[in-house]
């Protein structure tokens, strides 16, 4: 199975101008990998720092030790120093996140919300609504929602429109921050569905699942986070 | 977007200091711009982020260092060595610059159709009956009422005037655009509708953006990068969301410690 991800001794810590120059250790040595049509899951409680690892490989924490590595066709690229315009080019083709939060932009539709990843690849617009339309219709949003902006949506109705816009496109590798936090159990299952085709296509996966039933059934391997715990200076 | 992972940037910039007097306005600064690239400039008013602006966009002259631009025949030149016409030309055809107050980027005496015709006629457009229908597309572009064309900005509430003020700086399709705070002083609703259509227009047409703001959330709306100033230097810059989620700089994390939530 070829690597699509590799951390190296990745460290991490956010240093608190605001009281006093605190710093707090979150993790260091991270060592892992994550191979193709895998689906990593990390383990360990609440601030073990799981979260972190996740927004470092995205790019959105800096990664203040170690590599980042991403197989991208033939080139390894280190997300930990990557210029900006890189990492905004990984995250049109390569890297994929899929949270419970939806950032809202004001007056775009629903259906658009969700074809948009897939339209910035270069896909057909028409192609990209009716997957759009297709994914929202497994993920039970009322198709009367479909050509509203989010804003006023129920909270699960916004984190199934995020879902969907999370996996319409193909990215080799695909976060996965919690996606199935408060669904219920039908919409649960569609997620489940989702990741298995992902694997099917060889993506690579790296997801937090506080949620045992889910994390049972996706995860081909867990990573203890606690064992790369961070002791404080 | 394909231009935007291009080797070539379009404006680069080099050390660019400005002094009033002995007063700083801006020190030191240093960047690359590429094309399709937004850049916010954030930080407190005095921070120097207007002063920067105004040099890069050749309304003030730095005391010291470059600011090379890429031509439209590709070569890269040093804007404060062009020649008065090169550098009128350019900022009427190739630039657009967008002020916060709508009223010091338009002629607010004549016509919202002559508002928009005017930049068309500075680039050799002669035909009236194709310049009144180019406008007429614009002024839809930027969701004014086709009938509203003959009459002038004074009759139009703030926002109609910042979205007339959009469509005169856009008609020639430049490649790079100054914001000055564009969304500053409108109503918060307006200001949603007036962030959603830049955002479009601004990813439609593949355009470079250096927008000045204090507003974070119009930064991490609209911008790819952030660069943070203070005291007329840039203290800290990288990928927006990453410079707004895990702020390095003291001086950083107490201007996004200071966002109130709703």
């Amino acid at each position: 199975m070829p690597v699509r991800l590799y951390l190296s001794h990745v460290g991490k810590s956010f240093t608190m101008h605001l009281q006093g120059g605190t710093t707090i250790p979150v993790v260091s040595g991270v060592d892992f990998s994550v191979g193709e049509g895998e689906c990593v899951v990390l383990g360990g409680p609440s601030g073990a720092g799981k979260s972190s690892i996740l927004k470092m490989i995205y790019g959105n924490y800096r990664c203040d030790q170690g590599q980042i590595l991403v197989t991208v066709g033939d080139e390894i690229v280190n997300v930990a120093d990557s210029e900006p315009r890189k990492i905004l080019q990984l995250r049109k083709d390569v890297i994929g996140y899929v949270s419970q939060f939806l950032r809202v932009i004001p007056r775009v539709p629903a259906v658009e919300v969700v074809a948009e990843p897939l339209i910035l690849q270069g896909a057909d617009e028409g192609k990209a609504l009716a997957r759009a339309r297709d994914l929202l219709t497994r993920l039970n949003v009322p198709e009367r929602l479909w050509g509203l902006p989010p804003a006023t949506f129920s909270g699960g109705e916004q984190q199934r429109v995020n879902i969907a816009r999370g996996f319409i496109a193909h990215y080799p590798l695909l976060l996965l921050d919690e996606p199935t936090a408060s669904l219920d159990a039908a919409n649960r299952a569609v997620v489940v569905e989702l990741v298995a085709e992902k694997k099917q296509d060889g993506v690579a996966m790296v997801g937090i699942l506080h949620d045992q039933d889910v994390r049972d059934r996706i995860s081909d391997r867990i990573v203890d986070v606690t064992a790369f715990r961070a002791e404080a200076a | 977007m394909t231009d935007f992972f291009s080797d070539d940037p379009l404006l680069q910039v080099n050390g660019v200091t400005r002094y009033y007097g002995d007063r700083i306005g801006c020190r030191n600064v240093s960047f690359q711009l590429w094309p399709g690239e937004v850049l916010a400039i954030v930080g407190e008013s005095g921070s120097g982020k207007t002063t920067l602006l105004n040099c890069l966009s050749t309304r003030l002259a730095p005391t010291a260092g470059a600011i090379e631009y890429r031509m439209r025949d590709g070569a890269m030149r040093n804007l404060y060595q062009l020649g008065e016409a090169e550098r009128r030309l350019l900022m009427r055809t190739d630039w657009g610059f967008v002020h916060q107050n709508a009223a010091d980027g338009l002629r607010m005496t004549v016509s919202a159709g002559a508002n928009v015709g005017e930049r068309l006629m500075a680039v050799g457009d002669r035909h009236y009956g194709h310049i009144r229908e180019t406008a007429t597309d614009w002024l839809g572009r930027v969701e004014i009422e086709a009938d509203r064309i003959d009459d002038d900005p004074r009759s139009f509430s703030g926002g109609m005037r910042q979205r007339l003020q959009i469509a005169r700086n856009l008609v020639t399709h430049p490649r790079l655009v100054f914001m000055d705070e564009p969304t500053g002083g409108l109503d918060v609703s307006v200001q949603a509708r007036l962030l959603d259509l830049l955002r479009r227009l601004v990813a439609d047409l593949g355009l470079s953006v250096v927008i000045v703001t204090h507003d974070l959330a119009v930064a991490r709306l609209l911008s790819h990068r952030i660069m943070v100033m203070r005291h007329g230097e840039v203290i800290e810059t990288g990928l927006t969301d990453q410079v707004l989620d895990d702020p390095r700089e003291p001086y950083t994390q107490l201007l996004v410690s200071s966002i109130l939530q709703v």
